[in-house]
């Protein structure tokens, strides 16, 4: 099964190792994500000015180039990875399809590709797993177990956020404990699950970004975790790479590695991880469960 | 050749300060067949009244048409007036020149007094073609059925009961008594819950005019206002009247089962009694968690029982009975916390709702009136109390106020305060609604003289944190982030009907408002009566409200009950549909769009009927009916298209 695929920037830099996983693992159930020709920035923060469609001309050029993809391949669905680009991409799509003029007028804007249709359907891949594949699927793809790795499922704002685009609960989200649970892993209880990583004061306000990461990483501690899980490339820098500040400003402060969920999917199921790619060096916590 | 008199009010000067009455009779005269044409100062008074009276004798008029209010105002003082005078009261029509002209054309009084002409004319046109009718009158079966036994239905119970007529009041739980008999003490003045209404309860079971019939169902209604034929489905509770209450049964019971009436914070027993001062005082035999009636597994209760009450060849049974007018008072249920993810889905052991804080605070709950915590049993020190939980939220939950949760909850912190004194009560609220009789009062006097904080804020998230349950809200006053560690979290959760409220609903052909919610059929006008004639509602299924005004409701919707039995005929307006049946093709359009239930279906001559007394004369089926087979008296179609020429004859 051939499936359109949009990176976006962050996964052509800082989140490599997350895509990089991803299509790894996708290939061992079968599914290769075929990167989105030609494709632009997502439009990174949805507006949430109705009338301001400029800005979403970015996501809709995207969607042009998923449904003429999406043609060539036979499906009309798009996979995204982020949790930003979900859910710009997603957002606009849902305007898009609710908007018929707003969606003409952005066409006319665009006169160089054809017309978008508002047929794509954007999924989160943790989405396209869980619809489309199924966990108990996965299960028996994957031959390996994480052998009882305690995590902290986070989910930050994105995913779950708003109603219309949620890929899951927005107070109490199961999916990633769901899947990781199915191939060995343990997550504990966390109620830091959807608080806010601290996401772009991390450029202008990193010492409220500092408090978070903090608190959050505490927190997954104290619920038993050794390391926390996630799908947001903005979280994982926020609450990886800002650990360092943390320890800069609480010297008492005990780091913790922050995976995305496809590199323990793909670590289940063969692959490595990617050590090098991660601030808070994961390998302790690998050896201590014989990963 | 018709002879209509024409009658203009000034209104004192609410019409004549505006439309020019003299020159409206001087107009309307030289109208077709208008052979009489006067103006007065209030048409309405008794000289005016004899004004009509005395030219239709007179004249011998045999139409009238008064230009004056609005209808809904004075069309029966006019109808009797000209009934009195020997004229068919549906001969009388109204010109509303007040409302539909002087009141809202006040800047421009020609054209008013053009408009009001006009409006004349259409009525005279109206008028014209009216039938000479008779208002249908049709016999009253005298019994009132009261569905659901809380506070509402016990009092609309006895309300009619004490009026002389049979009530018949069936509840599904095998006791009466619903909420109320669960709940501590009652704001503002902490009288006894129990101790206030269970007379009322035992004065249910005794009266000689109520027919009590609790682990009852009602699942079928047929027949319209006076002639109503229900059918009531009686569980089987495998226990007789012999029943003395003695409690053997219970101790030698094996099985253990969540017992509702505590809220599922104490266990019962298979057999058991909902509560001590249950009516009637008789156990329950729950075949949900008995080991098993057919073929017998334990059969212990049966060899302890001396009275021999113990009957496991009970069967359930379906019953039919005749009324004359139905009282709905099926309740309310909390929203259920399991679907509020911020507060933890109801997996918090910690985490509770009112009511069953309620049984907490409650002498006869489980913990005996002592105040401890769900999961360990310790008394809490730090009570969080959360106002407007999945209230006043349209965007997640329910849009409403539930309206009573300030007062209880104001309640729950002073009575937590009376069994903890050292314990610190907090309050999160958005603004607190204390809109009674001295219940202002009583939440001041939580406020300042229980020193329990209230912080204005919502709460945004419950989570636990070792043993403590951590609140985050926020305190919109000094806009700050507040994080507190308690050991209880009470939650003041949002009144919902019942999931039973539709269903009764669908059966009753009643409309349920889009919270599910029980309509009124007027909500100032008309608040205990619904569209459905015979058919009265009140209580919480209504929407939320406090004991006092459920209490009072449920007189009102016996009061109007009583006005339906009270008569031997009932007589309605004759203004109804008829069918032609030679022109009705037997589509049954007409029959789903009623919205009185008043069309139905006769198999054998492949027509539609209408039935009289439920007819409301609205017009719906008449307008959808592909074959013009359907009329409506006195609003037919030729009438209808006079008036319109009359309408759009004249002026610009």
């Amino acid at each position: 099964m051939k499936i359109p695929y949009f990176p976006g920037c962050s996964l052509k830099s800082d989140a490599a190792h997350f895509e990089q996983s991803a299509i790894e693992f996708s290939k061992t159930l079968g599914v290769e994500l075929v990167e989105l020709p030609n494709w632009n920035c997502c439009g990174t923060v949805h507006s949430l000015t109705t009338d301001d469609i400029m800005h979403h001309l970015a996501c809709v050029r995207n969607m042009v180039h998923a449904q003429e993809l999406g043609k060539q391949l036979g499906t009309n669905k798009l996979i995204t990875l982020c949790a930003m680009c979900y859910n710009t991409l997603a957002q606009v799509n849902e305007l898009a399809k609710k908007k018929p003029d707003d969606l003409k007028t952005a066409n006319e804007f665009i006169d160089d590709l054809p017309d978008y249709e508002g047929k794509v359907e954007v999924l989160h891949l943790l989405t396209f797993l869980n619809n489309y594949v199924s966990f108990e699927k996965i299960a028996k793809v994957v031959k390996g177990r994480l052998n009882g790795l305690k995590l902290a499922p986070y989910y930050g704002c994105l995913l779950v956020r708003p109603e219309h685009v949620k890929v899951d609960d927005r107070e109490r989200p199961v999916l990633l404990s769901k899947l990781l649970g199915m191939v060995g892993a343990k997550c504990v209880e966390f109620p830091y699950a959807v608080e806010c990583c601290g996401s772009y004061h991390t450029v202008n306000l990193k010492e409220a970004v500092i408090e978070k990461t903090y608190t959050i990483v505490n927190n997954a501690r104290e619920n038993g975790a050794d390391a926390i899980v996630l799908s947001c490339p903005l979280c994982e820098f926020n609450l990886d790479k800002r650990q360092k500040d943390v320890k800069a400003v609480y010297p008492t402060f005990e780091p913790m590695p922050v995976f995305y969920f496809t590199e323990l999917l793909a670590l289940a199921s063969g692959k490595k991880v990617n050590v090098n790619a991660h601030y808070v060096s994961p390998e302790n916590v690998l050896r201590k469960y014989g990963l | 050749m018709a002879r209509i008199g024409v009658f203009v009010c000034h209104c004192g000067i609410n019409i004549a300060g505006v439309v020019d009455v003299e020159k409206v009779v001087q107009e309307i005269a030289k109208y077709p067949d208008v052979v009489h044409a006067e103006h007065y100062k209030y048409m309405c008074s008794d000289p005016g009244q004899n004004l009509i009276v005395n030219a239709i004798k007179e004249k011998r008029l045999d139409g009238v048409v008064v230009a004056a209010c609005s209808p809904n105002m004075h069309e029966t003082t006019f109808r009797n007036a000209c009934e009195r005078a020997g004229l068919n009261r549906y001969r009388c029509e109204m010109a509303n020149i007040r409302e539909q002209s002087s009141w809202v054309h006040a800047d421009e009084p020609e054209k008013a007094t053009e408009k009001a002409i006009q409006l004349l004319q259409v009525s005279v046109e109206k008028v014209k073609l009216n039938a000479e009718l008779k208002e249908a009158a049709v016999p009253v079966t005298r019994r009132c059925l009261v569905i659901g036994g809380g506070i509402a239905g016990i009092q609309a119970a006895l309300d009619v009961a004490d009026a002389g007529y049979e009530v018949i009041l069936v509840e599904k739980s095998p006791s009466i008594g619903g909420h109320m008999a669960q709940l501590s003490e009652t704001f503002p003045t902490l009288d006894c819950s129990q101790c206030i209404l269970t007379p009322k309860m035992v004065a249910v079971a005794r009266h000689p005019n109520i027919r009590l019939m609790t682990y009852a169902e009602v699942v079928d209604v047929k027949g319209f206002v006076g002639n109503f034929k229900v059918k009531i489905h009686q569980k089987a509770r495998y226990v007789t009247s012999d029943c003395n209450i003695c409690g053997k049964c219970e101790e030698v019971c094996p099985v253990i089962a969540p017992n509702e009436f505590d809220r599922n914070l104490s266990p019962r027993k298979a057999i058991y009694l909902p509560f001590p001062q249950a009516v009637p005082a008789r156990y329950t035999i729950d075949t949900n968690h008995c080991l098993g009636l057919n073929p017998l597994v334990c059969g212990k209760c049966k060899e302890v029982c001396e009275p021999k009450a113990v009957d496991y060849d009970m069967q359930d049974e379906d019953v039919e009975v005749d009324v004359g007018a139905i009282i709905v008072a099926t309740g309310y249920e909390l929203f259920p916390k399991d679907k509020i993810g911020e507060y933890g889905y109801g997996v918090y052991p910690d985490v509770i709702d009112g009511l069953e804080f309620e049984r907490l605070l409650s002498a006869s709950g489980p913990t005996g009136g002592e105040i401890i915590r769900p999961s360990d049993g310790k008394v809490p020190k730090v009570v969080a109390f959360i106002q407007c939980t999945a209230s006043r939220d349209p965007d997640s939950y329910m849009p409403y106020c539930s309206k009573i949760c300030c007062m209880y909850t104001a309640k729950h912190a002073m009575l937590y305060k009376h069994h903890v004194h050292d314990g610190k009560a907090f309050v999160f609220y958005i603004d607190i609604r204390a809109g009674g009789k001295d219940y202002e009062e009583f939440v001041k006097r939580t406020m300042e003289e229980e020193r329990i904080t209230y912080i204005r804020g919502k709460v945004s998230k419950v989570f636990r944190r070792g043993d403590k349950m951590v609140v985050w809200g926020s305190d919109t006053l000094s806009g700050e982030f507040v994080e507190l560690e308690a050991d209880l979290v009470v939650l003041a959760s949002a009144i919902v009907p019942l999931p039973d409220t539709k269903k009764v609903a669908n059966l009753l052909k009643i409309p349920v408002d889009e919270n599910s919610f029980l309509k009124e059929a007027h909500p100032k006008l008309r608040p205990v009566e619904t569209l459905v004639q015979g058919v009265y509602i009140c209580g919480a299924a209504h929407g939320p409200k406090d004991i006092p005004e459920t209490v009072a409701q449920a007189s009102g919707a016996a009061s109007k009950a009583v006005g339906i039995l009270s008569g031997k005929e009932l007589y309605h307006e004759p203004t109804t549909a008829e069918v032609n049946i030679d022109a009705c093709s037997g589509c049954r359009i007409c029959v789903d769009l009623c919205p009185f239930g008043a069309i139905s279906f006769n198999e054998n001559t492949h027509t539609v009927e209408v039935n009289e007394i439920l007819c409301e004369g609205c017009g719906t089926c008449v307008a959808a009916c592909p074959t013009g087979a359907l009329k409506l008296r006195n609003m037919t179609d030729k009438q209808i298209f006079n008036m319109i020429r009359a309408a759009l004859s004249g002026g610009d």
